[in-house]
């Protein structure tokens, strides 16, 4: 492979990406803006159009999106097809057919305000004023967002493309087909080297994979596993049509989503395009598309299966009788991606050092996105907005599986039009983990949600009983929405074990065990708080990233001089893992006192163990290896401290924490003993009417009265430690990453206070205009001022609720939210928007002092 | 009047056709379905015949029970009947196909009475063995012209125009008669979302074709060499005037 220079590719480049679809097109544009220069974007097909979706994308944008990330990227991208002069506003209209679906607008009204996108509810009146050519009589209204707009992707592409050219840090090479990637070994696994295409091997210090739907055949050329899959959605183009020619414009009508029948009716020019995500989920293999030869058009534009497009036909000719007398002109099976969640998959791989994937992107998010990529390999993390729903490294083993992407690819595809709920659980690919106490979970009634393939009662039928205990604290929601995926029992669970004691299934945990000289040293570098504690004490600390926003948030257990062990939740457990290893290998690389990382999370169970009885529950059970009692008193065993224990002869570690406000321990000890141990607890605490406490209370209505910071929902990184509320009086000594930007914002804040404070809300009153009570979701709900204006802090960010749950302690629903200062202040009042009404909230707490037992005395009782 | 048209259900052109390893049919993984470009415009010729001159047009094919498709396609551009003879080999050979056409048509014919006009597509777009059209037109004992590029009837009989390489020929037949179609005669209307819907409810009829092979046999398909074409920039922008004006000459377009 020497022929490089002769056969056009150079033989080396900083970067070569893969794909020049709407991705790879945008990132090397977004690169070069960056500074990088001897980039090399490849496809195998011809340029402008190479074949891939973006070729055959029906190109319109519907800006409202529930999902925060996803919300932002795709506003942002529409700005910047606006920027290139290639975004055509046209509007674009939701339509219902069903009460339920009316509801959802109501929610989309909601999500519509948080992100400041201009949209209002229209009756069908009012739509067919806009839409002359719609049938009104089968609608019961709709959403109209007048911002919707149709972009040229292959044009802004090529835009993005030229100016990297033109600024001659770029080299397009067309009609390249990539053989292979090569990897030499480097620290801590295999690195990219090379690009071999069939006209030469390109070395390169790093590779982005942007390849679309082939995307997971070129990262298995590496070695590396970009998990997604090839899926049919079908289209077709039919005219022509008089009043859309009449019109003698590209988009002339607002483009309609007929959202209960899961399909689309745009204009382009004089025939309208038809589209569908109604029919059953049609999944290929990347390896099973066409080559370009083989296509009658493209590769990913195959020949429509009538059969399964015949019923929306029938459901477009009701909305539009035109329709009807329209000629099918082009109709396809055109190839989308597909992943496990739908999110897009970003990032470096796991597997391989340097070699990136931009894949799973849509059209309405691919500009954002690339910059969003362009960023993280500039900075090693992106600044624009914290890219957790997307990271490649979510995904755990058996998630990464053509049987688990499959499976859920064909659960979710005909959620795309669906009204998905914030709590909505998957029906496929259940029980993949269950932990030793599962049996007796299940004997007790439970309902289990999934958590990332672990099975986690969230509430336990057994529990009913204790619902007359606590009358008019557990009621059930009058809303078929606001007690979807809940239950009442879950407050009698939390009052329960705040009068008594409770136990929690907590084995989805991960733990992850550093040893070796360096241990300690390492562990400084990665986090923010003093990890140099005695052995046999913890801490808890926030991860940041180089620009000093969250990345993690973790406890840590020091369980020798050179053996420590961190904690972490089911749905981190894969982004903290890849985080930890990718520096340890630098670490290691660098010649440093080495480090070790074993993955303990398999073998290891969880029980955790509340309540004003929890101690006199285990002082039955626990002993020294002698037998002798354990002194479990708070001189004795303080709160933080970790001890290896007997419980009924089974070797635990006991680390008294507590995520719940309650005095107690997390109980860990290999999966084996699990049955045991939890079968001993259970008996001791029998005379306690000890029950078994479900995640609705672990992780809602516990932690929300003592407003514990959850990442992913209050920890972003967008915000730091100084906003969260998790600043320690001061900074270690050590370096570690993200010090020099958290000294900054940290001295920022002293000078001009935090742009944002974290603060604990309560709703004065929760009553609809129908006259019953209402109970958000938590799904960035909107906090407005009185005059029902969106609140937006120094930076740009808008307050909106990150965690929402009743607290039954303290007798109030609580939301817990970012406020700008002047808003941030006890006492202070405000507005809520759930599902398109106001309720008045008030601001209980500024920062992390809790509601619940303020003094924490609870816990260190 | 009664039009009888007559497809073959052929893997859709336009892009490299693969063949199975054993050399016996084409794979058709990542192809549709469709007739031959003739045959799309004989459907096309007959649906018109009918809207010029009254009647009713019938649709047939012999072909495995996907064939259906094609069927129905051909209903939902406007083809009233539709006729299906089933074999469950890939293919039959043109001698076996035309004693089998010829014997159904025999058989609708005596049920339902003669069709005035029998339509073919010139010849099939994968076998192109151009013959099943003549063979039926002899069976039946009909005049037949092939290669027709216009058809007009009147009365009694119809006119039938073809190209040649030296002018045109027009032809005068006696009704019934059988004509084979060429691409050209007519722009295919494409189907209309009703039209595809009401095909879906359209009635496909079943004639158990039967007749034994005939002399032809298909030994193997062989993949044609691939066409090789190089692309040569010229230049870019203005700069490339000089060599295109040289192009231009060499090829005698610029003297």
């Amino acid at each position: 492979m020497s022929a490089a220079t002769t056969s056009g590719v150079p033989a080396t480049a900083k970067v070569v990406v893969i794909g020049a679809g709407i991705v790879g097109n945008c990132l090397v544009g977004h690169l070069s803006r960056l500074g990088w220069t001897d980039i090399v974007l490849l496809d195998k097909g011809p340029l402008p159009n190479p074949g891939g979706s973006t070729g055959h994308a029906s190109n319109f944008i519907f800006p409202t999106d529930h999902n925060k990330e996803m919300a932002y990227l795709t506003v942002e991208s529409q700005n910047q097809y606006v920027a290139a002069g290639l975004n055509n506003t046209c509007g674009g209209i939701e339509v219902a057919r069903t009460a339920e679906r009316m509801e959802e607008f109501k929610r989309r009204m909601t999500s519509a305000k948080a992100w400041g996108i201009d949209a209002r509810l229209v009756t069908p009146a009012e739509i067919k004023e806009l839409v002359p050519f719609i049938n009104d009589e089968i609608l019961l209204g709709g959403y109209y967002t007048p911002s919707v707009s149709v972009v040229d992707s292959l044009a802004t592409g090529t835009m993005m493309r030229d100016e990297a050219v033109a600024k001659g840090a770029l080299k397009v090479f067309a009609n390249t087909e990539v053989l292979d990637l090569l990897t030499e070994p480097a620290a801590g696994g295999p690195r990219i080297k090379a690009v071999v295409t069939d006209r030469g091997t390109i070395e390169a210090e790093h590779v982005v994979v942007a390849g679309g739907v082939w995307s997971p055949r070129i990262a298995r050329m590496a070695g590396a596993n970009i998990p997604l899959t090839p899926a049919v959605h079908q289209m077709a183009d039919v005219g022509p049509i008089d009043i859309l020619q009449e019109s003698g414009r590209e988009v002339a009508y607002p483009i309609i989503r007929d959202m209960d029948t899961f399909c689309y009716e745009r204009q382009s020019a004089g025939s309208m395009e038809v589209g569908s995500y109604a029919h059953r989920p049609i999944l290929m293999r990347p390896d099973d598309i066409p080559s370009i030869a083989e296509s009658a058009l493209t590769p990913t534009e195959l020949p429509l299966t009538y059969d399964d497009f015949d019923p929306q036909m029938e459901q477009a000719i009701e909305l539009m009788e035109m329709l009807g007398d329209a000629e099918i002109r082009y109709a396809i099976n055109g190839l989308l991606s597909l992943t496990p969640d739908a999110n897009p998959v970003l990032g470096e791989t796991p597997e391989v050092r340097n070699l990136w994937s931009a894949a799973a992107v849509w059209i309405k998010e691919g500009p954002a996105i690339a910059q969003l990529v362009a960023e993280w390999m500039t900075y090693g993390y992106p600044h624009m907005c914290d890219p957790h729903g997307s990271d490649i490294s979510r995904f755990y083993p058996h998630e990464k599986t053509e049987w688990h992407i499959n499976a859920r690819c064909n659960e979710h595809f005909n959620k795309t039009y669906g009204i998905v709920h914030p709590r909505e659980q998957w029906a496929s690919q259940r029980g993949m983990r269950r932990s030793p106490f599962y049996a007796r979970e299940e004997a007790l009634g439970a309902t289990f949600f999934d958590a990332r393939g672990w099975e986690r009662p969230q509430w336990y039928a057994s529990n009913e009983v204790l619902m007359a205990k606590f009358a008019g604290q557990c009621e059930p929601r009058t809303h078929e929405w606001d007690g979807r995926w809940w239950h009442p029992v879950i407050n009698a669970e939390h009052l329960q074990m705040r009068e008594s004691v409770g136990m929690v299934d907590l084995t989805a945990f991960n733990e992850f065990d550093f040893e070796g000289p360096g241990a300690c040293d390492f562990l400084n570098y990665m986090c923010v708080n003093q990890v140099d504690v005695p052995v046999g004490r913890s801490v808890y600390t926030p991860l940041l990233n180089t620009h000093g926003g969250f990345r993690g948030d973790l406890t840590i257990q020091r369980l020798g001089e050179e053996h420590f062990r961190v904690i972490t939740g089911a749905f981190d457990g894969g982004r903290d893992n890849y985080w930890f290893n990718k520096y340890m290998a630098e670490w290691n690389a660098a010649g440093k006192a080495a480090v070790t990382f074993t993955d303990m999370s398999q073998g290891m169970c969880t029980v955790g163990v509340w309540g004003p009885n929890a101690a006199k529950t285990m002082a039955k059970i626990v002993t020294d290896d002698t037998t002798a009692p354990y002194d479990l008193s708070p001189a004795g065993f303080p709160y933080g401290a970790v001890r290896e224990v007997l419980i009924d002869g089974v070797p635990c570690t006991m680390f008294r924490i507590s995520y719940v406000g309650e005095n107690g321990w997390e109980v860990y000890t290999r999966m084996e003993h699990g049955l045991k141990l939890w079968d001993a607890i259970w008996a001791a605490g029998e005379e306690f009417e000890i029950i078994p406490v479900g995640i609705g209370v672990y992780a809602v209505t516990g932690r929300i009265e003592k407003g514990y910071r959850l990442m992913g929902a209050e920890l972003e990184s967008e915000y730091d430690p100084v906003e969260a509320g998790l600043a320690r009086p001061k900074v270690k000594s050590p370096d570690f990453i993200g010090k020099a930007a958290y000294l900054r914002a940290r001295e920022d804040a002293d000078k001009n206070g935090p742009a944002a404070i974290m603060c604990t809300l309560s709703m004065d009153s929760q009553r609809c205009a129908d006259g019953y009570d209402r109970f958000p979701t938590g799904g960035n709900e909107p906090i407005l001022t009185l005059d029902g204006e969106r609140i937006l802090d120094a930076k740009g960010r808008v307050s909106r609720v990150t965690t929402a749950g009743a607290g039954p302690s303290v007798g109030k629903y609580l939301l817990l939210a970012y406020l700008p200062p002047q808003h941030a202040v006890a006492g202070s009042k405000l507005q809520v928007m759930y599902m398109n009404e106001l309720y008045p909230v008030t601001v209980e707490v500024a920062g992390s002092t809790p509601l619940f037992d303020p003094a924490d005395a609870r816990m260190k009782s | 009047m009664r039009v009888l048209v007559c497809v073959k259900r052929v893997p859709a052109p336009g892009a490299k056709i693969n063949i199975t390893a054993d050399g016996q049919a084409v794979d058709t993984a990542y192809l549709a379905f469709t007739t031959s470009p003739h045959e799309e415009c004989a459907v096309e010729a007959a649906v018109q015949l009918v809207e010029q001159h009254g009647g009713e047009s019938t649709v047939l094919t012999l072909g495995p029970a996907e064939a259906d498709e094609q069927l129905r396609y051909a209903a939902s551009i406007g083809v009233n009947r539709a006729v299906l003879l089933p074999i469950t080999e890939h293919d039959w050979d043109p001698q076996r196909t035309a004693t089998a056409l010829a014997a159904a048509i025999g058989e609708i014919e005596a049920r339902d009475g003669a069709f005035d006009v029998i339509l073919f597509g010139n010849e099939s777009a994968d076998s192109g063995n151009f013959q099943v059209g003549v063979r039926v037109a002899h069976a039946l004992g009909r005049p037949m012209v092939n290669g027709a590029k216009g058809i007009e009837v009147d009365g009694d009989a119809m006119r039938v125009r073809r190209d040649t390489g030296a002018g045109v020929e027009v032809y005068e037949l006696p009704l019934p008669a059988v004509v084979g179609v060429k691409e050209g005669i007519n722009l295919p209307r494409y189907p209309t979302l009703k039209g595809r819907l009401a095909s879906k409810k359209a009635e496909v009829v079943q004639v158990v074709p039967g007749a034994e092979p005939g002399g032809q046999r298909m030994i193997t398909l062989v993949q044609a060499a691939e066409q090789v074409s190089q692309t040569v920039i010229l230049g870019q922008g203005p700069d490339a005037a000089p060599a295109v004006v040289d192009l231009l000459q060499e090829l005698g377009v610029l003297k």
